[in-house]
C-alpha cells in the first residue's frame, strides 16, 4: 500500500532535526507539524511574519490578528516572535531557515520544481514559494508520485512553469523517498508494500544507483 | 482645509491626527495613482481607508498589495467598482471578481514573489532603486530582467517601489505617528508604509505621545504623515479551531 497523506507527512517529519527553524507549506506539509518526533524541537516559521507557530486556537479564541500563511487562525507559543514581511523574507532569502517542506505539481530529475501555475487554468500566484525554494537551506517536497490519470509527476524535465530551478533536495511521495543527485534521482526508501519496480514504473525521471 | 501634517511652519508639535478616513485622504487622491497597501489576506488591511477610497471614486489605481482581498472586503470592494487598473501581488486567490476582470483583460496583474514584493517596498522606502535576488532565477519572473553573477551564483535585478501613497493599518499610534502592530497583522504594513511619498495609517487606538514604550515602537512616526482612529471589523478568512477535549 502506498503511503496516504498522513503517512507522507509523518515520513516528512523524520527529516526534522532538533533546533531547526522550518517553513511548512500549505496542504500535506502543514500536517507534518502533527508528527514532529519526540525530543525534536523545531520552530515553525510562517512567512506572513511569525516564528514559533502554535496549533489552531480553541473555539471562541480565534484572533483575527493571528493567522498563518494559509490565512488560518492559529496560536502563539512561549517563544513566538512576530515581524514584518520584509524581515520574514530576509530570514528566508538569507538562508536562516534550515528547511522548507512544500507541495509539488511536478519535480524534475535536476531538482526543478513546479508548484504554482498551470497555464490556461486559474492562476492564483506563487505567494512565497519562489522565495522559499531560492533561499532556504534544504527543500523537501511532499507529493503524489502520479496524477489522477496515472502519469508520472516525477519527470526528466518539468512541463509546467517553474517555481525554482535545481532547488529540490529530496522528494517524499506516496511511493517512497528519492534524493536529487548527480545524474538523476536516487531511491532512498520505498513506502511500505511498494516494490522498487512499482516506483520505477511510476517515475519518468532517470533513476541512478 | 486639511492640516499639512509633516511640515508645520509654526514649528509647533506635529499634528497628524485626522477625524475620518475621508479627511485623512483629502488632497492625496488622483486618478491613475500608485498606492502601496499593507495587509496579508484580510489580516491587517487598511479597511477604513479602502472604504474611503471607494467613496472618493478615484480611478485607474495601481496597487502594490500582497493580496487583492475577497469580493466584498479589502481591495475587493474597489474591484467591484472597477477603480483598479493594475495589481502588483503575490497571491490573488479567493476573489471571483478579480479573476473575472483579469481573464477578460480589464485588469492588469503583475505577479511578484512575496519576498520580492516586500523587499521592493522596503528598498523603495530606504531610497534603494534596485537590488539583486536569487528569487525567481530560471522562472518566468526573471524574463527580461538583468542577470548578474555574484560568487558563482546568479541573481536578478528587482526594482524598489516608490508609491504615491501608502495606506496601512496598525494597532496603536501615538499622537506623533509612532506605530505598534499586533501579532501577524504587522506583515506588509511596515514595508508598505515606508515606500509611499505620503503614508496614512488607520489604527484601533491613538494614545498620547509618551505612553508607548520607545523601545517597542515597530515603525517610527517619521514614516507616518496622517493618522485616523476607528473601529475595525477585522474579518477572519479561514476560521480554524481545535476542540477543547483534544487538547
Amino acid at each position: 500500500m502506498p503511503w496516504d497523506r498522513n503517512q507522507m507527512a509523518a515520513r516528512a517529519a523524520q527529516e526534522l532535526q532538533d533546533g531547526w527553524y522550518v517553513n511548512l507549506g500549505i496542504g500535506i506539509p502543514t500536517l507534518v507539524a502533527n508528527y514532529i518526533p519526540e525530543g525534536v524541537e523545531v520552530t515553525l516559521q510562517s512567512e506572513n511574519g511569525m516564528l514559533g507557530m502554535g496549533p489552531f486556537p480553541f473555539e471562541g479564541e480565534e484572533d483575527a490578528d493571528l493567522i498563518n500563511a494559509g490565512k488560518q487562525t492559529i496560536t502563539e507559543l512561549p517563544h513566538t516572535a512576530y515581524f514584518d514581511s520584509a524581515q520574514s523574507f530576509a530570514m528566508i532569502r538569507g538562508g536562516k531557515i534550515a528547511m522548507a517542506i512544500l507541495g509539488a505539481m511536478e519535480v524534475a530529475e535536476n531538482g526543478d520544481l513546479a508548484n504554482w501555475m498551470i497555464p490556461g487554468k486559474l492562476v492564483k500566484g506563487m505567494g512565497g514559494a519562489m522565495d522559499l525554494v531560492a533561499g532556504v537551506g534544504r527543500v523537501v517536497v511532499v507529493m503524489d508520485h502520479t496524477n489522477k490519470h496515472g502519469e508520472s509527476k516525477v519527470l526528466k524535465a518539468c512541463t509546467l512553469p517553474l517555481t525554482g530551478k535545481s532547488v529540490v533536495d529530496r522528494i517524499i511521495s506516496n511511493l517512497g523517498v528519492l534524493d536529487v543527485v548527480e545524474g538523476g534521482l536516487k531511491i532512498v526508501e520505498l513506502a511500505d508494500g511498494v516494490t522498487e519496480e512499482e516506483l520505477r514504473a511510476a517515475t519518468e525521471a532517470t533513476i541512478v544507483d | 482645509m486639511p492640516r499639512v501634517a509633516h511640515t508645520d511652519p509654526e514649528g509647533e508639535r506635529m499634528k497628524k491626527i485626522y477625524g475620518s478616513a475621508a479627511e485623512a485622504l483629502d488632497g492625496l487622491l488622483f486618478d491613475g495613482m500608485f498606492i502601496a497597501a499593507g495587509g496579508f489576506g484580510l489580516c491587517g488591511i487598511p479597511e477604513l481607508l479602502l472604504d474611503a477610497i471607494k467613496d472618493a471614486g478615484t480611478k485607474d489605481l495601481t496597487f502594490a498589495s500582497n493580496n487583492a482581498g475577497v469580493d466584498e472586503f479589502g481591495i475587493g470592494i474597489l474591484l467591484q467598482t472597477k477603480q483598479v487598473k493594475k495589481m502588483i501581488s503575490s497571491y490573488v486567490g479567493e476573489n471571483a471578481e478579480f479573476m473575472r476582470q483579469y481573464l477578460s483583460g480589464e485588469l492588469e496583474l503583475e505577479f511578484n514573489p512575496q519576498g520580492t514584493l516586500a523587499e521592493r517596498m522596503r528598498a523603495g522606502g530606504a531610497g534603494i532603486p534596485g537590488f539583486y535576488t536569487k528569487t525567481g532565477v530560471g522562472t518566468v519572473i526573471a524574463e527580461g530582467k538583468e542577470h548578474k553573477d555574484f560568487n558563482g551564483q546568479t541573481y536578478i535585478l528587482e526594482e524598489g517601489i516608490f508609491a504615491d501613497l501608502a495606506i496601512v493599518k496598525a494597532w496603536k499610534a501615538d499622537t506623533t505617528g509612532n506605530l505598534i502592530f499586533r501579532k501577524t497583522a504587522r506583515n506588509f504594513n511596515v514595508p508598505a508604509a515606508t515606500c509611499g511619498k505620503i503614508c496614512v495609517a488607520e489604527v484601533e487606538e491613538i494614545v498620547p505621545a509618551g505612553t508607548l514604550d520607545p523601545d517597542a515602537i515597530h515603525l517610527p512616526g517619521i514614516y507616518v504623515h496622517r493618522i485616523i482612529e476607528g473601529a475595525h471589523e477585522k474579518r477572519i478568512e479561514q476560521r480554524t479551531t481545535r476542540k477543547k477535549e483534544s487538547a
